[in-house]
């Protein structure tokens, strides 16, 4: 790359209007995305809570609170911190900023739509992919312009290598756009009503290719390559094995893709295949271990600043979830295993403890990290809120995935229980009535953790108004690298 | 299980890419001298971080 001219007229500065408006869309969405989450387990607490309101019964709302906490929460998540982690490792501005832009707005109008037809009932009705053909059209064009956005910074940066985070958001751009075309495919019938290109068990098995890959790559790739920029600098030093985050990211994507075959064990889809995905997802094991291990050791040396820091708390915490459900996840795969734990909660515990543990916890650390230095600022408002901010929501975590995993082993062993004479020793509803209290418990979770966003939403307030938009200019290219 | 004369092609095409991908990252030495890139972004933070003004002159 040729030597940035130096004496330039005006320093050439970073573009980060997009990096700013997704990073505030992100603590909004946050805060509604978790908020419907309270008000669906309270409804399954008690279901007098739907009000007899169609609009506002849980089968609707549940669709809302996944789409709004994974999509507009997680995905603004990513848009801004790609958009960040890209200019600052190619030491580059932003390529097409305008489209930059476009994204952004684009992806406020498809959660608008989302938020409007989902509570309607218009529905494809998959999983994690329910909204309808028109959204999914717009979603399409939006994530392209996202893939040129980002391909063309990668393509004009100043820096010749091309840093391990970059990679990690490349692979889920592209994994992301792959899955969402692929599984959308559908024929529309009218404006708010489609039929899924595939039938039966064809539908469930691109579904859950889908699916468990939505959760790798969306949920995975894009934020592991958070963790790659944000936890060396928020504690000031590289990663802990450089080598290792390269093999990571190689390994993690040549096994991801045929893990999805888990979520169908024991239904209609050939054991062969069902083996197949129990067998990759256990390999997953270890290039998941891998990474988490790179990024918790990074701290290695340095282990105080774990005490004194709660940006950082929130990021190695996060990490450590993050081993927790990847050590979970392969275990449920085993179909033994998964014979006792598919249909209950376990499953809704081990999905929130990768949720609310490694996605909430890593975007929380990561959007601390971020906002202050986007507005003129070098901490945020109060660094006391951030501290009690991580101890409520770890405090939810573990009351929520505690509460799913008794509740849900307990469903497993009531449903499957037998009398001597081979009818059923329980009832469904008795094992309903049995899950009562899990619930409850639960619910105090998910407020617990709501709560914590609340006041992250406050401090985020408080420092926006405290701060400045200041350009960041573009340090020259000095060092003489290969 | 029509569905897999897609998904098997598909999946197989992605990993052709993705070795070609690495392939290209090996052979324009991406991979040359890689513990230090994984310092450089710390580098960049005295000079490149946002706030202060005489930071900036400093560029």
């Amino acid at each position: 790359m040729a030597a940035a001219s130096s004496a330039a007229v005006a320093p050439p500065v970073y573009h980060d209007t997009a990096v700013r408006l997704f990073a505030l869309a992100a603590v909004l969405w946050g805060v509604v995305g978790m908020l419907v989450g309270v008000v669906i387990a309270a409804q399954l607490t008690w279901p007098e809570l739907n009000f007899g309101i169609p609009w506002l019964s849980y089968g609707r709302l549940r669709p809302l609170h996944t789409n709004a906490v994974i999509f507009a929460f997680g995905g603004c998540v990513l848009f801004a911190t790609a958009y960040h982690v890209v200019q600052r490792t190619g030491q580059t501005k932003l390529f097409a900023p305008g489209l930059a832009l476009f994204t952004f707005w684009g992806w406020q109008l498809v959660i608008l739509l989302a938020a409007i037809t989902l509570p309607l009932g218009i529905t494809s009705g998959k999983e994690y992919a329910e909204l309808e053909w028109p959204i999914d059209l717009l979603i399409a064009v939006v994530w392209v312009s996202f893939a040129i956005v980002f391909f063309g910074t990668v393509g004009t940066r100043k820096v010749r290598h091309i840093y391990v985070a970059n990679w990690f958001f490349g692979a889920f751009i592209i994994a992301v756009a792959l899955l969402h075309i692929v599984n959308s495919a559908a024929m529309p019938v009218s404006l708010t009503k489609s039929y899924s290109a595939y039938a039966g068990v064809q539908d469930a098995m691109v579904q859950w290719w889908y699916g468990h890959n939505a959760v790798g790559f969306f949920l995975t790739a894009g934020f592991l390559g958070m963790m790659y920029y944000y936890i060396p600098k928020q504690a000031g030093r590289p990663v802990y094995s450089y080598r290792l985050s390269i093999v990571h990211f190689w390994a993690l994507i040549f096994t991801y893709m045929w893990a999805g075959p888990h979520h169908l064990h024991y239904t209609a889809l050939p054991d062969w295949a069902q083996s197949i995905g129990m067998i990759f997802s256990l390999v997953l094991l270890a290039p998941s271990w891998g990474g988490m291990i790179n990024g918790i050791m990074t701290l290695s040396g340095a282990w105080h600043k774990l005490r004194d820091d709660p940006i950082l708390k929130f990021l190695i915490v996060s990490l450590s979830f993050y081993g927790m459900s990847t050590f979970e996840g392969p275990m449920m795969s085993i179909k033994t295993v998964n014979a006792l734990s598919h249909y209950t909660d376990w499953t809704v515990g081990h999905v929130h403890s990768g949720a609310l543990g490694w996605v909430g916890l890593i975007s929380m650390g990561c959007l601390y990290h971020l906002i202050p230095r986007m507005f003129g600022r070098t901490e945020m408002y109060s660094r006391r809120a951030i501290e009690i901010h991580f101890w409520i929501a770890t405090l939810g975590i573990v009351l929520y995935i505690a509460a799913m995993w008794i509740a849900g082993v307990m469903q497993g062993l009531m449903w499957r229980a037998v009398n001597p004479d081979g009818t059923l020793v329980y009832s469904f509803v008795e094992s309903v009535k049995a899950t009562f209290p899990f619930y409850v418990v639960r619910l105090a979770g998910g407020l617990l953790y709501l709560g914590g966003m609340l006041l992250m939403a406050w401090n985020v307030v408080m420092t926006v108004r405290s701060g400045q938009v200041r350009p960041a200019p573009i340090p020259a290219v000095a060092m003489a690298h290969a | 299980m029509d569905i897999l004369y897609l998904l098997i092609p598909l999946s197989s095409v992605l990993v052709l890419g993705i070795v070609g991908v690495f392939a290209w990252a090996l052979h324009r030495g991406q991979f040359d001298d890689i513990e230090r890139e994984g310092e450089r972004i710390l580098d960049e933070t005295q000079v490149a971080s946002v706030s202060t003004p005489e930071q900036s002159r400093n560029v």
